[in-house]
Formats: C-alpha cells, structure tokens, sequence
C-alpha cells in the first residue's frame, strides 16, 4: 500500500526514453563485454581499455546533446562512439583495423571519431583533447551557432595542465562548453586522491568562477538531466560548467590490468550492486515503464546485434598496405615523395638526363 | 653474469643505483603501486617506500619540471614518461629548460627521463613512436637507446651519473623478447662508444635501438643466401654518438646502410649520412642507403604497422641492392 508513494510514476521519464536509454546502456556493456573476448583472443591489438560500469555517465550525457551540439571524449570510448550512433560494425571493424573501421583501422580503440555525427574522436593522451574542444567551442560562439560542445574526459585528466588551460580560456571568452569529468576514482591505478590535493574535483570550477557541479554518475536520469541543463545553459548565455559524474569501472584501467593490486574486492563489489544498468532496469520496472520480457527482449537484441558486428568486422578487409602513405598530408602532392623512402625506391641511379650543376 | 630480459635489466639498473645513491628517487605516472605501466619498476615502491618512488599525477610538464628543479638541488631523479609519446607533454620543460641550465648559469641538471617507446604490436600513432630525433636536434641534450640487455643496465647506470639530462629511449618491443647476459655489480656503459654487434666486411649497417635485431636478421639471411658478410655497429647512444667507429666501419666496408624506426626526414640516420658524405666520401663504393619508417603517423591496423617498420626483408632488399652496387 505505501508502495505507490515509495515509486511515484516518473513524469520526466516516457517509455520510448526509457527504452532508448536502457538499450544503448546495454548494447555498450554487451559490446564491451565481448570486446574483452575479441582482445583476449588476439583479434584487437595494441591497448584496450573498458568503461564497464561507466555505462550512464556516457549515455545520460551523450543523450542530452541536441543536433549540432559537438562531442569530445576520452580514449575510453567505444561506448562514446556507439552512443552518437556509429554502426556497432564500424566499432568493432576499428578495433580489429579493418579498413571499414570508423578510422579505417588507423586509430584504433582509442581513437574512434565519427566526425558526420559530430563526435570529434576519442583522444589517447590524457587532457589533451581539451584544449580542442575549447576551440571547438570558439568556433560554435565565434560563427554565432546556437550549439555547445560537450567534452568528457577522466578524472586523470584534471591534473593535466591542459585542463587548467582550457577551463580558464572557456571562463575567460564565456564559451558553449561543458566539461564532464567521468570520474571512475582511478587514473590507472592511482586513486583520485593520491593525485588530486582537491579531490572533490568539481570545485576546481570555482578558480574559473565557473558552475560546478557532482553528481551521481551511475544514475542515467540525474546525469541526463545535469546535462541537458548545463548544456542549455552554455548554448543560450555561452557560459561554460564543470560536471563531475561519479562512476566506477569494473574492469582494470586496460585489458591487461586485472584490476585488483590497487583496490579491494570489497570496494569493487559495493560498486557492482550500484551497477547503473540494473539500477535503471529497477527503476523503470517499478515504475511500470518497462516490463520484464522487455528487458529480457533487450538484452537479447543488443546481444545479436554485437554478434553480428563481430562476425562481419572480422569478415571485412584489412587495409591494404599500398594505402600506408594516403591521408597523411591533406593533398596528394607528398605522395611521390613518400615513394622514395620505401625500399626499393631510387637509390644511386645516374639516369642518362641528369646533369651536375658546376 | 647472468641471463636477464632488457626489462629485468633496466629495472636492476635503477634498483642497484637506488641501493648505492641516496639522492636517486623516481617519479612518474603510475609506477609505485602499479608497478609501472610495463612493470618495471615493480616491487619498488615496497622496497624503496613512497618517498623515493613517487605516484606522479598525469603532469608531465610538472614531473619533468620538479626533476630539474630537485636536480639543482642535488638530487638525482629519474622520471618515467609513461609511453615515449607522451614526452611532447614536457617538451619545453626538456629542451628550453632542461637542456640550457647548464649553458645559462653552470649548474648541472643530472636528471633522467625514461621513455618506453618504439612500435611492433599495434599501439597506433600515440603510443608508438620513437621521437629521438627531435631531441637529437637540441644541444644539452644526452640520449641513449640500448639494444642489449647488458647495454639497458649500463646506460641506465651511466644515465642516472651523468651531469646532464639524458632521455633513456628503452624500446617497448625488447622489454621480454630480448634476452642476454647482463654482467654482475657495477657495470655503466659509457656514452658515446659504439658497439660492434657483429663483424663483417662486405658493408656496415649503423644502427640502434630495437633495429639491431632488424639488421642482424637481415645479416643472417644474406649471410646465408650469397655469402654477403654484414658489419652491424650498435650506436649504444646517439647524442653522444661513435662517429669514429662508424667512419672506421665504413673505411673497412666502403658501403653503409643506416637503419632506424623514426621516421624518415630530418631522422637521426640523416645526420649520420651527412657525416659519412662529408668524412668519408673518398671511402665510400656506393652512396649511403637509408632504411627507415615513412614519414607517416604509426598506423593502428597490423598490416600497415607492418609496412611502416623496417622489416628484415626491406633491410635484406637494401643489402642486395647495395652489394650489387
């Protein structure tokens, strides 16, 4: 009987957002799961790093943008990428660097980008992407667009001083920015307080007299709405905001880092029974929004989806490596130069033509 | 003596010189608890405590900055950049700072920055590279780039002793496939002496770093195929480097091959053609070949990682080239 007040219906919350929301918070942990599966394998190489756990943060965020609004993320960002909309397929085929990958396999797993649907990459080096977002967001305010850009990054990257750089600039020229920190609690291994003398990280914004705020960020709903709200903000009265979403990642800072010599199994399980995908299933079953067939219904429709990509990304094409000197230069007229560095190229040949100059 | 890994070697490198010399600490992004991001300096942090091995926040403009300044005052910090990649991060604290304290005032900046670097397993175009040419360019700077295990522990000795900031490049690839007898106790390696890798008399490949074991393949398969006797000199370091070895090698072989995984212009090998071209020329039976990756970002995609690092068939293509020459 007092259940009805412990569960009010949720009016900010519709059945297709629900749907929407819980789909793509389980497509990404789908694919990541078995993306683990392809790295161990041997079929992804190089580095691979998971945002297990880190599910609503992205998608409550990444789903508050509106068109035009633009989009940075970290090197953990397979899940950033699926959740502008990215083929799953062209995902995967840059993890295995397939040429149809969504870098045509040059960047790879930290350096997805899908530049069409205004995600401007994945950047592998800590904090450095900030800075380009805070240029992204000039050009927004400079050619008097009614967009923001948001740029999320881990709390690692606070303590960079591209970080200091960029959110005096964007306080400084009032730029349409917001600044999400995913805070996982660990830059690799080092916990947010070994690195940080003001671990409350969102209260950096105030030496920039800039809004700051933290929130829970294994609550899709409460990062959705922090979002959509600063975004707002920045896109009608151009000033910026600090958002801190506090999150946790299951896995270790890569594939190859069990996790487990920095941290207990105590913490990280206290943070497994906050899992934001189950937490959201919870709310929206309580509330009536979803039932449970269609949860199951859910996870068995991401599951086959992720199927698929793997199965044709590992049927695609490498690149073919005559192609190694293409995009380097942004025209053409340094291929011929390339040409020469290759072995076999000329090498100490006196054609008949050539002359000395004396 | 005893057989270690390049890995093993480095780490013995810092643990003994820690042992001997109170003044030596580390800093850098994740080495304590973590062990290092390739591990090598795990168990340290136990051994050494907290003070002397420093969880660094990801500041690589403040880690190489605080070296210096602590390197003024006596001390002699050794800082890891995570990847080499990322040292562009500290470029100014390096080259404007670093390099010209000495040249500004006198006082020395015995600091070392370690800087795994070098690709092979699909790291992509931020975690690959092997930028020394750039820091070749800028005088204050010392730079060595071990092949050996022996040569890891030598340089990393002689690195932490010498007055002057030295980058240490140890190449990610030779971490745990690169196994050799490393000689016991106090062993440095001095700069600027080139090693002999192998003797040989038809041509001489100059090179360094994880590229020797590039040559030495080749070498074999030449040897093996027509006879083609190979001279391999290991420049151990390139700022210093051995120009008297390399000219010595050539006036023995008269046709060179100069071989690194840095990209093409303006890399190292340009300057070691030029000296021979100005030193040597009348020396010399052919001109002198360069091998080296394009000047292309290191792609992700394994085929064409594989097409950007000189392979021992592109090496073995030029020693044919070049005998026929």
């Amino acid at each position: 009987m007092a259940k009805a007040a412990e569960t009010p219906p949720d009016t900010l919350l519709d059945k297709d957002t629900a749907l929407r929301l819980f789909r793509m918070m389980a497509l990404i942990r789908r694919f990541e799961e078995r993306t683990e599966e392809q790295y161990t394998r041997a079929r992804i190489g190089g580095y691979c790093h998971l945002a297990i756990g880190e599910e609503a943060s992205t998608v409550g965020a990444i789903d508050a943008l509106e068109p035009g609004d633009c989009l940075y993320a970290s090197y953990r960002d397979h899940g950033t990428a699926l959740a502008v909309g990215s083929e799953p397929v062209a995902v995967m085929a840059e993890l295995f660097g397939k040429e149809t990958g969504v870098a045509h396999g040059r960047g790879g797993s930290m350096h997805l980008m899908d530049v069409q649907r205004r995600f401007f990459g994945g950047w592998g080096i800590v904090g450095a992407h900030l800075p380009i977002a805070t240029g992204t967001a000039l050009a927004l305010s400079y050619r008097d667009l009614p967009n923001a850009v948001l740029c999320q990054f881990g709390d690692g990257a606070v303590e960079t001083g591209s970080f200091h750089e960029a959110l005096n600039l964007a306080g400084v020229w009032d730029l349409p920015i917001v600044f999400q920190i995913i805070n996982n609690q660990y830059g690799m291994g080092t916990s947010v307080e070994q690195s940080s003398a003001e671990p409350d990280l969102w209260r950096r914004a105030a030496a920039y007299r800039m809004h700051g705020e933290r929130i829970d960020g294994n609550d899709v709903l409460a990062v959705r709405e922090a979002t959509a709200r600063l975004m707002g903000i920045a896109r009608r009265e151009r000033r910026p905001a600090l958002l801190e979403t506090i999150t946790y990642r299951f896995r270790g800072h890569s594939v190859a880092d069990a996790g487990k010599v920095y941290r207990s199994a105590e913490e990280i399980e206290s943070w497994r029974k906050r899992d934001p995908i189950t937490r959201f299933g919870l709310h929206c079953s309580e509330r009536g929004l979803l039932e449970q067939d269609e949860i199951d219904q859910v996870w068995s429709d991401v599951a086959a989806e992720v199927k698929s990509a793997i199965d044709e990304a590992l049927g695609a094409a490498f690149p073919d490596p005559d192609t190694l000197y293409e995009h380097v230069y942004g025209d053409s007229a340094w291929r011929e130069q390339f040409s020469r560095m290759r072995a076999g190229a000329p090498f100490g040949e006196r054609g008949e033509e050539r002359t000395w100059q004396t | 003596m005893a057989i270690k890994t390049y890995l093993q070697a480095i780490s013995d490198g810092l643990r003994e010189e820690m042992r001997r010399d109170q003044r030596v600490f580390l800093i850098g992004e994740d080495i304590g608890v973590y062990g290092g991001a390739f591990k090598v300096t795990q168990g340290f942090q136990q051994e050494f405590g907290e003070d002397r091995v420093i969880d660094s926040p990801l500041s690589e403009t403040a880690i190489t900055g605080a070296c210096t300044g602590a390197a003024l005052m006596g001390m002699r910090p050794v800082c890891e950049m995570q990847f080499s990649d990322f040292v562009s991060c500290a470029f100014d604290q390096l080259v404007t700072v670093a390099a010209k304290q000495h040249y500004r005032v006198g006082t020395p900046v015995p600091i070392v920055v370690r800087l795994p670097s070098g690709g092979g397993f699909s790291g992509g175009p931020f975690h690959s590279q092997n930028p020394e040419g750039f820091f070749a360019h800028c005088p204050g700077l010392k730079i060595a780039c071990p092949a050996t295990p022996a040569d890891a522990k030598g340089l990393i000795l002689s690195a932490i002793r010498d007055p002057n900031p030295v980058l240490y490049f140890e190449h990610k690839h030779l971490y745990r496939r690169i196994k050799g007898e490393v000689p016991d106790g106090d062993t440095a390696v001095e700069f600027g002496k080139a090693r002999v890798h192998q003797e040989g008399s038809d041509l001489s490949i100059i090179t360094y770093g994880a590229m020797v074991y590039t040559a030495e393949e080749a070498a074999k398969a030449a040897a093996e195929q027509d006879g083609t006797s190979v001279e391999i000199i290991d420049l151990r370091t390139i700022t210093p480097w051995d120009r008297e070895a390399v000219l010595a090698s050539v006036a023995k072989t008269s046709k060179v091959i100069v071989l690194h995984e840095d990209t093409h212009t303006s890399g190292f090998g340009a300057e070691i053609a030029a000296t021979i071209a100005e030193e040597a020329f009348e020396t010399l039976d052919a001109p002198v070949m360069r091998i080296t990756a394009p000047d292309t970002p290191v792609p992700f995609s394994p085929p064409l990682e594989k097409a950007y690092l000189p392979q021992p068939g592109d090496v073995l293509a030029g020693i044919e080239r070049l005998a026929a020459y």
